[in-house]
């Protein structure tokens, strides 16, 4: 109550006047500011996620209020349908794409343009853009380049007297051409994060390194990169955590095809929850790609035993 | 001496192959479209033969076009206005007002940060039918906002705690409430904070696709990244056309983004890098 305490202080007359009245502003002004945050956030946030535990146990499509309890079927429906394990499988693979391509890449292209010259600003600039742009117009692009009949990867091939190729129809390389769309699109993110954390590393420190004799290489690998292992912890969770909603990006490139091989989490339990109103169904997916979110953020804050408030 | 030079030229031959993939598809998207369907198939990549702004045209003229760009702004513009509003108000009174409980509705608030709004998504769809929102704006103005506030609280509150205390003392002795502190002192003195949340949430409510696409169904209410899907279904084939759309729809952010980018890069590392 400090701030209490010392307002009353310099006005030793009117100090009750004024506590009284700073006591009942403070309630007027919690019953006006706190509310609107407190509704909406309980609203759509909080309810809805424990809406979806508990429709998760109904066979409902939507309508009327849900009436056929059938326990952990809809969990054993899904864990019985091979579609859901590609989608949990896919999903694991961008997770691991994201930590072992994406943010090495990002690492790497930090170090190359984190100082602050113009056309290092340039370059971080044309790295960050694709990150701003929606995922849709990203995927339709890219849907264009990868397309058989149109695209540059077929008139590449073509050049090279080979016959086109319908990437994205295909099994074997759909998803791969869908992990080459996400690192192009998100690692410019990742780049940033390190750039702003490379730039608060001590210069002394760098140039102490130098004159000691160390290589670029050696002073990135046992100077810079350890002083900032707190944007790499942050980075991965989100790279995690994004990786396990991936859904835009999807949608204009496969819809989940060719036969359900490109699902992930979020475009499965969009096709096979909403799109054929399995409400129940749907949720318990909806459930699973939860406990994995806040199970993973709670077995990652542990391991890497910072905290990463985001 | 030398090697450095050698370093240096490996440097940049780096980041322009790099940068040529980032950019490549971008303008192979531009230069498409200005072609015409059969000189893409032969050409997808490099300057088109003749700069004829047909197909951009036959987009710009056409309604719909800038009725999906309205809607877009018109719900980005909405949510970033009371994602501020409430969010500000919110984190003041943490920052600001010391209350039984304030920890734990602080937190309460702040697990927003953890949950996947993909989560969310098939309960807020009938959440928003059944209050009758379905093919309003509000059906994605308020989900988006309430989504958002956890972010934008933790990054207010942690602005509002530095600045002066001995203000709001000062003001409060000349009779100023909380009310008109937090409206005449806090948020003016906030602006670069405001900008910063104001923009990434504009830029994320922008490209927002899911809960569009799952709330709205008429096609007056659509937002773009829904034109553009169904635009793309009506000219499937017709990839052209279809970049002509998407070009067109890339450049205002693009602009937009070259213009605000201290803002976006602020807000997405501002959270991270302090957190």
């Amino acid at each position: 109550m400090t701030t209490l305490d010392r307002t009353a202080v310099p006005r030793r007359g009117s100090a009750d006047r004024v506590k009284k009245g700073l006591v009942s502003g403070k309630f007027t002004a919690l019953l006006i500011l706190l509310p609107p945050a407190l509704i909406l956030f309980s609203l759509f946030v909080i309810l809805p996620l424990a809406d979806a535990i508990y429709y998760s146990g109904f066979s409902w499509n939507g309508y009327g209020a849900p009436s056929d309890f059938v326990g952990a079927q809809n969990y054993q429906r899904l864990l019985d349908h091979s579609v859901f394990h590609t989608a949990l499988w896919n999903t694991a693979k961008l997770i691991l794409v994201s930590l072992l391509i994406q943010m090495p890449l990002a690492l790497g292209l930090a170090l190359l343009v984190y100082r602050k010259t113009p056309t290092n600003t340039l370059f971080r600039l044309v790295f960050f853009l694709p990150y701003i742009l929606a995922e849709v117009a990203a995927g339709l692009i890219w849907s264009f380049v990868f397309d058989g009949d149109y695209g540059i990867a077929s008139s590449l091939l073509n050049a090279m007297g080979k016959q086109p190729v319908y990437v994205l129809a295909d099994h074997q390389w759909a998803f791969p051409a869908i992990m080459t769309v996400i690192v192009w699109k998100y690692f410019g993110f990742h780049m940033m994060i390190y750039i702003a954390a490379l730039q608060s590393v001590p210069k002394d420190l760098v140039e102490a390194a130098k004159l000691e004799g160390a290589k670029p290489r050696q002073v990135a690998l046992f100077v810079q990169i350890p002083l900032i292992k707190h944007a790499l912890v942050v980075s991965g969770f989100f790279a995690i955590i994004g990786s396990l909603q991936i859904f835009d990006i999807i949608i204009p490139m496969t819809n989940g095809g060719p036969s359900n091989s490109t699902h992930t989490i979020v475009t499965y339990l969009y096709s096979f929850g909403l799109s054929r109103l399995n409400i129940g169904f749907g949720s318990a997916a909806a459930v699973v790609l939860f406990v994995l979110a806040i199970g993973i953020a709670f077995f990652y804050q542990r391991t890497t035993g910072k905290g990463s408030k985001a | 001496m030398k090697s450095i030079t050698t370093r240096n030229t490996l440097r940049v031959i780096t980041l322009i192959v790099v940068a040529s993939v980032v950019i490549g598809p971008l303008l192979a998207a531009l230069f498409g479209g200005f072609k015409g369907n059969s000189e893409l198939r032969t050409n997808p990549l490099w300057l088109p033969d003749s700069w004829a702004a047909d197909n951009y045209i036959s987009i710009l003229l056409d309604g719909n076009f800038w009725r999906y760009l309205g809607n877009s702004f018109f719900i980005s513009a909405m949510t970033v206005f009371l994602t501020l509003v409430v969010g500000a108000a919110a984190a003041y009174v943490f920052s600001q007002i010391r209350f039984f409980g304030a920890k734990m509705i602080l937190s309460y608030l702040l697990l927003g940060l953890m949950f996947p709004f993909a989560a969310a998504i098939l309960p807020l769809f009938i959440k928003v039918r059944d209050l009758g929102l379905l093919d309003t704006y509000w059906a994605v103005i308020l989900p988006q906002t309430a989504f958002g506030l956890s972010l934008a609280i933790l990054l207010f509150k942690a602005f509002f705690d530095q600045l002066p205390k001995e203000l709001f003392e000062a003001a409060y002795v000349d009779g100023c409430s909380y009310l008109r502190f937090f409206w005449s002192f806090t948020l003016p003195l906030s602006t670069p904070i405001l900008a910063t949340v104001g923009v990434f949430v504009f830029v994320q409510s922008w490209n927002n696709f899911l809960l569009p696409l799952v709330v709205l169904n008429d096609r007056s209410i659509y937002t773009w990244p829904l034109g553009m899907m169904q635009f793309q279904g009506e000219y499937l084939t017709q990839w052209n056309m279809i970049l002509a759309f998407v070009t067109l729809t890339i450049i205002p952010a693009v602009i937009f983004f070259l213009a605000a980018q201290k803002y976006i890069v602020a807000g997405l590392t501002g959270g991270s890098v302090k957190g």
